[in-house]
């Protein structure tokens, strides 16, 4: 059990990869660390646990990825995904410090595994962790705990007292009462606010309570909102976030990957109205597969249908739920409790627009819509073959953009525009310095272990001084 | 989480509970539909090439599945989480009862419900026979007298009338077992062509090295998170242990009828250098394993049936003990009971064999012969 009466040199608040690289580096860096850790531990990691891979710039290939991927190839990237929304010398720091990353985090004791089954297209550029998030959490703790970083589980932090810029000490609650804990500096990494579905409000309205939070329950952004009231600098438009479509039966939150659906470039997507929205073929699905969440949240009651027949049941990654089946469309919209005629109306003239061409499942194909609106551009094939399928999809939020401005150290800014004394950021609660919209896949996970290892360096630095 | 219709192993769904085959059935949809896990061993590469699980695959995918517990800590949806995701004690359920099903005789298949007392009561039974028949046989003073030499053994029981006796146990084990391995392949249904060459070499080797009880490389997880690779030493020690003597016995037989020298040898000579290694072997391999059972994750468990995996490492154990004490204290008139003793827990050994975890090793092994098979036509 972590001492809490204790004065530490660092704080980390936080239980994820953001903050268990801060907390190793610190360590190493020679300063004596606290872990504050809302979650039990079992739960511990945050959002890292549903993580899989990180997106890292390399030289050449390795054992586990399977070509180099530059520095200015991964900062173009970021800059097409963001459409230029991005802290330019931030990014282009992370994306060098990113290259160290990949040797830093096996020191660590993470190990990487080629690209997992059905993500061959992250093959060069994202290095998958063998077991997943939770088996790389499980390595990072262990470390910890070997260097000795005192560690506290169930340990929400409520409250954090700063006075002009400098953090003194944080609230923290444990069972029934709460405890003080006094730090030389502060690394917050405690998430985003997605889980905080009344903040969610705030900017989405009641279309929030139709939101499905992928990961963990605990990032109500509770140090992110204590941090900007002290003056901590905003950074990030609040409605930005990764957001997906998933399978609308998947639980409110902590539902993970598996709840993914990997169909919608076979199909097509309805409303409530049966109405198609969006261009379900534009582009491949790695590549589209974070817009789709924003997409149907913009939908009434923010539910879509993907809509497909059986001749597409086997092109994807199978998911947790089974999908809805009928022999006709109109039984199909009947279990669905769509308009039956509505949603057959939208099949047939869908269909009668498909154009001939050559089906090539994963490349971009000649298969298209002529005269429709929306168009579908790939993989538009008709919908005949009984029988026909359809998975209810909702926005699944993974992480929320809006965060604390940090400096190349990780350091905060404050509204004044000046370095704060000892206070650093990493992981999601920073995320909109790098990220101002748009995802790459693994691209949380670089955020969170560069931003936490600097952090944790420099909050040692300051400390120790 | 909505209520989901699992679906053809589903059985008990009106209480809410699945049988082991349908728990494992809804499992495997799961990890189907995340797949981190595919790096750890050969059980989620082979999910990974079926879409749907009927009872047949995941037989196969329960006795290919070594037990390292990999998967269950690098779970996110792992129990407590509402997912309950424990692949290691489902497949664990599943591969039990499996067994039980492939028994040959099917009257015998019972034989594996309270296996660890079945096992004992038979083990008991056949010492006192061994004892209570030498004493009929003989005056008791030749049970309790001093013997050496070659054919010392033999004055307590007629060499033919052991090989006759222990003959008949290791066939008819050899000829259950066979029968259990024949409806395992096909209740799995392997394809036409998996029994090759190539496949079986590669089984071979992995069965050899234990390849897939390394949790992909970090080490089997046994009692927590933190991996170790004990229980892999422990089970080699075990195996090559049993191994060696096994080659003991053999070359013990070729020199009889070959050579013409008959038992006991000289401590230098083949079969008791042979015998002795892999008695050493087969009493550090079954304490381990055993220590690892009782510190394993009660969680990965199948609890009711950690009476068979400890009654086979137990009668392992009592082979070996009974062994190096035959060898040690063969001069002195402890021989003839320890003989006994010996013979005795021998024999139950081999007739226990078809009906305890023994049988996990050759269920394994063809589990590995069709993976070789599976992995290459990908």
């Amino acid at each position: 059990m972590a001492d809490l009466s204790k004065r530490y040199d660092v704080v980390v608040v936080g239980g994820g990869n953001a903050a268990l690289c801060a907390a190793i580096s610190a360590r190493r860096a020679g300063a004596s660390v606290l872990v504050l850790e809302a979650a039990s531990k079992f739960y511990r990691g945050g959002n890292t646990r549903h993580t899989r891979n990180m997106r890292c710039a390399h030289d050449s290939a390795t054992g586990t990825l399977t070509g180099p991927y530059s520095e200015e190839e991964f900062f173009d990237d970021l800059l097409r995904i963001t459409g230029g929304e991005t802290d330019e010398p931030l990014a282009r720091h992370m994306i060098r410090e990113s290259k160290e990353m990949l040797t830093w985090i096996v020191e660590q004791g993470v190990r990487f595994q080629p690209s997992l089954g059905g993500t061959l297209s992250l093959g060069r550029t994202n290095s998958f962790f063998l077991g997943g998030g939770r088996a790389m959490l499980n390595a990072l703790y262990q470390t910890a705990e070997r260097l000795g970083v005192a560690i506290a589980y169930e340990a929400e932090v409520v409250d954090l007292d700063i006075q002009n810029g400098m953090f003194l000490s944080a609230t923290v609650k444990r069972g029934e009462g709460t405890a003080a804990v006094r730090a030389g500096a502060l690394v917050a990494a405690a998430g985003g606010f997605e889980a905080n579905i009344d903040w969610l409000k705030r900017y989405w309205g009641d279309a929030a309570d139709n939101f499905l939070i992928r990961g963990t329950p605990n990032n109500k952004g509770t140090v992110l909102r204590l941090l900007l009231d002290n003056g901590v600098q905003e950074i990030g438009d609040p409605t930005q976030c990764h957001a997906v479509a998933i399978d609308a039966r998947a639980p409110k939150f902590d539902g993970g990957i598996i709840t993914r659906l990997d169909c919608v470039v076979y199909g097509i997507v309805v409303n409530k109205h049966a109405q198609r929205f969006y261009d379900e073929g534009e582009d491949v699905w790695p590549k589209r597969y974070a817009i789709w969440g924003r997409l149907v949240a913009a939908q009434p009651d923010q539910i879509g249908y993907i809509i497909f027949d059986a001749s597409s049941l086997e092109l994807f990654m199978p998911s947790l739920f089974p999908p809805i089946k009928s022999d006709s469309i109109r039984g199909l919209a009947a279990a669905l409790g769509l308009d039956p005629d509505a949603l057959d109306k939208t099949v047939s003239d869908f269909n009668a627009a498909v154009r001939p061409g050559t089906f090539k499942p994963t490349e971009l194909d000649d298969c298209r819509t002529e005269g429709l609106t929306p168009p579908k551009t790939h993989w538009a094939r008709r919908i005949e073959t009984a029988p026909f399928y359809a998975y209810p999809v909702r926005p699944g939020i993974t992480f929320t953009y809006l965060g604390t401005r940090v400096n190349h150290e990780a350091r905060m800014l404050m509204k004044d525009g000046k370095p704060a004394a000892n206070m650093f950021a990493a992981g999601e609660i920073m995320s909109g310095n790098v990220l101002g919209r748009g995802y790459a896949a693994g691209i949380g996970m670089t955020i969170g272990s560069v931003f936490g290892r600097i952090a944790g360096r420099e909050a040692a630095a300051h400390a120790r001084n | 989480m909505q209520e989901i219709e699992w679906r053809a192993n589903s059985g008990g769904s009106g209480a809410g509970v699945l049988t082991p085959l349908g728990e494992a059935e809804r499992v495997m949809i799961v990890c189907n539909s995340c797949r981190y896990c595919e790096g750890l061993c050969a059980v989620f590469p082979a999910m990974e090439l079926r879409r749907v699980f009927p009872a047949g695959d995941l037989n196969y995918l329960a006795n290919l599945c070594h037990g390292c517990g990999a998967c269950y800590y690098d779970c996110q949806f792992s129990p407590p989480h509402e997912f309950n995701v424990n692949v290691p004690q489902v497949l664990a359920k599943v591969r039990n009862d499996s067994y039980a099903t492939y028994a040959w005789p099917r009257a015998l298949s019972g034989l594996f419900a309270r296996n660890g007392l079945a096992i004992s009561l038979i083990a008991a039974i056949s010492v006192a026979v061994f004892i209570l028949g030498f004493v009929a046989w003989h005056d008791p003073a030749v049970l309790f007298g001093r013997h050496s030499g070659p054919g010392a053994f033999y004055r307590l029981m007629p060499h033919n009338t052991m090989v006759a006796l222990f003959g008949a146990a290791f066939l008819y084990a050899i000829v259950a077992l066979l029968m259990g391995m024949r409806a395992f392949w096909r209740d799995i249904s392997a394809p036409p062509g998996t029994l090759q060459v190539g496949t079986l070499w590669q089984a071979i080797k992995d069965a050899s090295r234990l390849r897939y009880l390394d949790g992909g490389e970090a080490g089997c997880m046994n009692h927590d998170e933190r991996p170790n690779d004990r229980r892999r030493v422990y089970h080699h020690l075990t195996f090559y242990g049993f191994l060696l003597c096994f080659a003991s016995t053999s070359v013990a037989t070729l020199y009889h009828y070959l050579l013409g020298r008959e038992a006991p040898y000289p401590w230098y000579d083949l079969p008791v250098v042979l015998g002795t290694l892999g008695g050493i072997g087969l009493i550090f391999g079954p304490l381990g394993l055993f220590i690892a059972k009782l510190r394993r994750d009660p969680m990965m468990l199948d609890e009711p049936r950690f009476g068979m995996d400890t009654a086979f490492i137990v009668m392992l154990f009592l082979t070996s003990v009974t062994g190096l004490a035959l060898l040690v204290l063969r001069e002195t008139a402890l021989m003839g009971v320890l003989l006994a003793l010996h013979l005795g827990v021998v024999f139950a050994l081999f007739v226990t064999m078809p009906y305890g975890k023994f049988v996990h090793g050759f269920y394994r092994f063809l589990a590995l012969t069709r993976y070789a098979r599976e992995i290459r036509h990908v």
